[in-house]
């Protein structure tokens, strides 16, 4: 399949299960809200060694959140429910607490119920409010800029985490501008983020190392510098490979983001040096959501 | 299926308990059957069809007309369905109801919402004392729901309350919220004397300065952020409180009552 100029390969992603939860944080201004969410969602690339992979869904508006104040909304996904339920936790106490004038709420109103203020409350050393409104518990924390809300839980849900695709460009410059168009669109669906700094990563990686200790590494098939002695999956023509991951609450929430992702890169195409498409893979045998790229294309 | 509707014959000489009426006993029974239970009235024991005329077949949906002050009990324990009340209502209406939708179109007598556990109350006109408080010895009044009154309540509302809202548009008498362990009560009118007396926890949201006992010490001017989402669960109600103008979020808040834990909270719109 080929589209403008761009080679999209017959290959898949493989995603996994993963856990997810939503969080809905809340400030003075958008601007105090993104401070807040990027704190809770920072060193949250990789399960591998963040223990989660976070990220911001998007902005809120006045009118779409609880406490009518700009807001923004983020996800956190964990191969596990324990570690979901730790991470959310430690991080709403280290960085949304500690936020000047921000509110915490939930994102997601079914689901397992997991804590979310409901043991910061404790920061209050016995001073903290509970208030029940409208079958929803919520607790006031006394902090020193005034009070902190936060609801007592939020909802997690299965998900899918790990779907990607790979672009292959003639420059470095060049994929780097491919991947920063995807992300653009991609962070107009909902229900996904892309964990990565920016959206990108640029160490795609293989499951296993020369080394015992590491049980990933460096995906060589990928590096161009490495084109003339390894077995090499790019063309003499690529001189640089960008990866965006995507992970969601549902199969279709990844493919539709994939689509537009990938969409955004043909549509540069070509002439502005993006050979082709592709998608990191684990021979299928690992991961139970497989998103072919030229169907999700079609 | 039309409500099923107790028109009230003649007012009763003596108090007649109501409870058996409610929703969730009638829904199986037919119409025969309603008119045979027994409401016990004083030292008798009253046929339904010996006080009321009844019509309609729709148990999830009673009205009782023509009601007046001397029938107690109405919507005890009620678990689903709804109950207006064209008129007045007498002592412990909504007592222990579980859920479900009581609507009084006149007053209530003493303890409405004696011990409510959750559902929804509307009183268009006055309550009586004692409004969502405990039984005498009991400690637990309401433990949830909201009450809504679009009158004045009278003395004691929210006494022992645990949890849930009572909504007053306009006065409450003496000792609002008096032993409060949690929730809220909002007051739009005037409240009278030893406010919040002993209350261990909650909130009491009041439109207008009290007056406070030397037991309550001011905590300044705050702008609290759950209180829209308080008044934004607020506006489906039949209310002056759902009007998006009623809604504030800039407080004074004084904290006690420091005679007891001191953990309540009285917050004054500023």
């Amino acid at each position: 399949m080929i589209i403008n100029g761009v080679t999209i390969d017959q290959t898949f992603a493989e995603a996994f299960p993963m856990k997810a939860t939503r969080a809905i944080i809340t400030a003075q201004n958008e601007k105090w809200a993104m401070i807040s969410a990027q704190a809770m969602t920072g060193f949250a690339t990789s399960v591998i060694a963040c223990g989660c992979e976070a990220g911001i869904e998007r902005v809120l508006g006045s009118s779409e959140t609880p406490d009518g104040r700009p807001g923004v909304s983020i996800m956190i996904f964990a191969m596990g429910g324990k570690g979901l339920a730790k991470q959310l936790e430690t991080r709403a106490g280290q960085c949304v607490l500690t936020s000047p004038t921000s509110a915490l709420f939930a994102g997601i109103d079914g689901g397992i119920r997991i804590p979310l203020g409901k043991n910061l409350r404790y920061f209050g050393d016995g001073f903290q409010i509970s208030k029940v409104i409208s079958g929803k518990r919520y607790w006031r924390i006394p902090v020193m800029d005034g009070e902190f809300l936060a609801e007592a839980t939020t909802g997690r849900v299965d998900a899918v985490g790990g779907g990607n695709f790979l672009v292959l460009a003639e420059s470095q410059p060049q994929a780097l501008a491919a991947c920063e168009a995807a992300i653009e669109e991609m962070r107009k669906i909902a229900n996904v983020i892309m964990p990565f700094p920016g959206g990108v990563v640029r160490s795609g990686s293989k499951v296993g190392s020369k080394y015992k200790a590491l049980n990933a590494s460096t995906n060589d098939a990928f590096c161009p510098t490495l084109k003339g002695m390894t077995k090499t999956d790019l063309s003499p023509a690529i001189e640089s490979v960008m990866e965006i991951v995507i992970d969601g609450l549902t199969k279709e929430d990844i493919a539709k983001a994939m689509r537009v992702g990938i969409q955004a890169v043909c549509d540069l195409g070509a002439d502005n040096g993006i050979k082709r498409i592709s998608a990191g893979n684990y021979g299928g045998k690992l991961g139970p959501f497989h998103f072919h790229l030229q169907e999700i294309m079609a | 299926m039309n409500a099923l509707t107790f028109t009230l014959k003649h007012r009763p000489d003596q108090r007649v308990d109501m409870s058996p009426l409610v929703c969730h006993q009638l829904k199986e029974l037919a119409a025969s059957d309603i008119a045979a239970l027994t409401l016990q009235s004083g030292k008798r024991k009253l046929r339904v069809d010996e006080l009321f005329t009844i019509d309609g077949s729709d148990a999830q949906n009673i009205v009782i007309n023509n009601s007046a002050a001397k029938l107690d009990f109405i919507g005890k324990d009620l678990e689903g369905g709804s109950i207006t009340v064209a008129g007045d209502a007498g002592a412990y209406l909504g007592f222990g109801m579980k859920s479900g939708e009581i609507k009084v179109l006149g007053n209530a007598g003493l303890y409405a919402a004696c011990e409510m556990k959750n559902g929804y109350l509307e009183i268009a006109g006055n309550s009586g004392n004692f409004l969502g408080a405990a039984l005498p010895g009991n400690k637990m009044g309401m433990k949830g729901g909201i009450i809504l009154v679009k009158g004045c309540a009278g003395e004691r509302a929210g006494d022992h309350m645990r949890r849930g809202t009572i909504l007053i548009e306009g006065n409450a008498g003496d000792y609002c919220g008096s032993r409060m362990t949690a929730g809220t009560i909002a007051v739009m009118g005037q409240t009278g004397r030893y406010l919040g007396y002993a209350m261990r926890r909650g909130t009491l949201l009041l439109w207008n300065q009290p007056q406070l006992s030397a037991s309550f010490n001011d905590c300044g001017a705050h702008t609290l952020a759950f209180l829209p989402i308080l008044f934004a669960s607020l506006t489906k109600l039949n209310s002056s409180f759902a009007d998006k103008t009623a809604a504030f979020n800039r407080v004074r808040r004084y904290a006690g009552d420091m005679s007891e834990t001191g953990r309540g909270e009285v917050l004054v719109k500023l």
